[in-house]
């Protein structure tokens, strides 16, 4: 039932390097770079929660430690190659501890939202109320409210001095996007994500098919965890200092309302919702009549009122609809057993 | 003799004051076709689910090929190759049948196998109408029949389906029943049902639960002209 790699990936990624090119002849390089690092925060709930069925809310809360791991590691070790490392390891890890806790004490829906959300309130109050001289890890502080200011930014590894910025930054955080989405293309294609797919259709039914659904809702957990640390670490390089508002409720909603609004079950939708949004509220911000949030706020509810299923669902119909055939239901042949799951887009 | 692949000893499950099953000793040999039937509230599906790992029983112990297997997760209890259908339909309604059955046959076999067996599972089952239509789309008999394609692919020792016949068309109770007699070629199967005529058409031997205990196991004629069980479970006086 796995689909080969096959020319539709050979035209994404080609489309993919044209976009990544032509980008900055409209966009600086520097807004750019946070548009792609909040598509690979995107990505990484519309991954857990599109395919997965765990609406977590506290997905700020692993972009956060990605970033704060990044800083601290940095200063201790002065140099990237280390902290990206980690940056992904130990959200990933905690996680994994969090989401064993959650699947096996069997919650789920809206408990699960409660939980996430909790962890990330705690880590938000703990890092901002961490101003004193005893919250050091190693040579770094972890400054409170201030956040962590002036730590060793990106370098090519095994080069210290050499160091990634500006428009290197750009095509490093774009690359890194592009292999993201690829790595979760493969993943779902794969049997855990065909299986994780199916959990998030129907949690008993695979449970009843002798699949351990705990520890496959964990495993995806931290892959999440994983992909949303790295998008923290690389924000933390873009910014060049992390605060405490990395764990924000704000940060955790704005990435739901990304994925909603670019549409859910896709990998594109997370991506397109995220760049699209965050650089509405960029073009917003360079203005003083109307309130940021207010904008975003009217958005999401038109968006669940008229258009639930997000934006690329919508053009995919619209797609379909004009330029489709209609499908029937039609005899099972070979070539049926080849078909790709609901992982388009 | 042929071997016991499924036993409760004691087995009782409480809610509080209510005794759902009330000390429940029950055995099936390798083979062998049972019908579990009872009024409604007579612990039947509690009994099931406590089988299948849905609900821990308060007492007693369950066992599977003489391995206990109390108190295991589902998935637990499926892995060693039970296949198991819920009261309600249970599938995936966002994928497409042959999708629904290939996850199923994947537990057991790599994934190239799992495709060939899905194949299989569709032709066996005339499912090729509608291989490609989303769970979702389909009608209640269709559903139920996908179903028990699912249980069919992981090719399982023991069968444990509760009501399999419920809300279908006679057409499909009578495709039902065939499905049914096939598998008792090469498993076990327990069926919890309402429905006596499609009882009739398919089981040998019935266990008849009343008030969370059995009340008596026969085979089905004699089940039925039993004035005790008339009076129980059809409500006509003996």
């Amino acid at each position: 039932m796995s689909r080969s790699w096959g020319r539709q990936d050979a035209a994404t990624i080609v489309a993919a390097l044209v976009l990544i090119w032509l980008m900055p002849l409209l966009i600086s390089t520097y807004t750019l770079t946070v548009l792609v690092i909040y598509g690979m925060l995107a990505l990484s709930l519309g991954l857990i929660w599109g395919f997965g069925g765990i609406l977590c809310f506290g997905q700020a809360a692993f972009f956060g430690l990605g970033a704060y791991t990044y800083a601290i590691a940095a200063i201790n070790v002065g140099e990237s190659t280390l902290p990206m490392i980690l940056a992904v390891i130990v959200p990933a890890l905690f996680a994994a501890l969090l989401g064993a806790m959650m699947f096996c004490g069997r919650l789920t829906d809206v408990y699960l939202g409660v939980i996430t959300l909790v962890v990330t309130l705690i880590l938000f109050k703990f890092v901002n109320s961490s101003a004193g001289p005893q919250y050091v890890i190693g040579e770094a502080r972890l400054g409170g409210f201030n956040g962590i200011p002036g730590f060793h930014t990106l370098n090519i590894p095994g080069q210290p001095d050499e160091y990634i910025w500006g428009d290197a930054l750009y095509y490093v955080c774009a690359v890194a996007l592009l292999a993201v989405y690829f790595l979760v293309t493969w993943l779902l294609r794969s049997s855990f994500g065909r299986i994780a797919i199916g959990i998030r259709e129907n949690e008993t039914r695979v449970s009843l098919m002798g699949y351990d659904v705990r520890a496959r809702k964990t495993i995806l957990f931290a892959i999440g965890a994983a992909i949303a640390g790295l998008a923290g670490a690389l924000f933390a390089n873009w910014g060049e200092i992390v605060t405490p508002g990395l764990f924000s409720l704000g940060q955790s909603a704005e990435i739901i309302i990304w994925c909603i609004v670019g549409g859910l079950g896709t990998r594109l939708g997370p991506i397109i919702g995220a760049a699209g949004l965050a650089y509405l509220k960029f073009l917003l911000g360079q203005q003083s009549l109307i309130d940021n949030t207010l904008i975003m706020g009217i958005i999401l509810v038109l968006f669940v009122l008229f258009l639930p299923k997000g934006i690329v669902p919508a053009v995919a119909s619209l797609w379909k609809a004009s330029f489709g055939r209609r499908s029937g239901r039609k005899p099972a042949g070979r070539r049926h057993m080849r078909r790709v799951d609901s992982a388009n887009g | 003799m042929a071997e016991t692949v499924l036993e409760t000893t004691g087995l009782t499950m409480r809610f509080g004051g209510v005794v759902a099953t009330d000390n429940v000793n029950f055995s099936l040999k390798a083979g062998e076709l049972r019908c579990l039937i009872g009024p409604n509230g007579a612990g039947k599906s509690t009994f099931f689910k406590c089988i299948i790992g849905l609900l821990t029983p308060s007492e007693g112990q369950v066992f599977m090929r003489n391995q206990e297997t109390t108190g295991w997760h589902p998935h637990e209890v499926a892995s060693l190759g039970v296949g198991i259908k819920t009261q309600v339909p249970n599938v995936m309604d966002g994928l497409t049948v042959v999708e629904n059955i290939w996850m199923a046959a994947r537990r057991f076999m790599p994934s190239k196998e799992a495709s060939d067996k899905a194949q299989d599972v569709i032709e066996r089952l005339a499912l090729g109408s509608i291989a490609k239509a989303e769970l979702g789309r389909l009608a209640h008999g269709e559903r139920q029949r996908v179903e028990l394609g699912l249980v069919v692919a992981a090719d399982p020792w023991l069968v444990l389906l509760d009501e399999p016949a419920a809300g279908m068309t006679a057409g499909d109770v009578d495709r039902m029943s065939a499905i049914i007699d096939e598998m008792t070629r090469t498993a076990a199967v327990v069926i919890v049902e309402h429905d006596m005529q499609f009882i009739r058409s398919i089981a040998t031997t019935v266990t008849v639960f009343h008030q969370g205990a059995i009340l008596m196991e026969d085979h089905v004629d004699k089940v039925m002209a039993d004035p005790i069980v008339r009076n129980v479970y059809l409500g006509k006086k003996a």
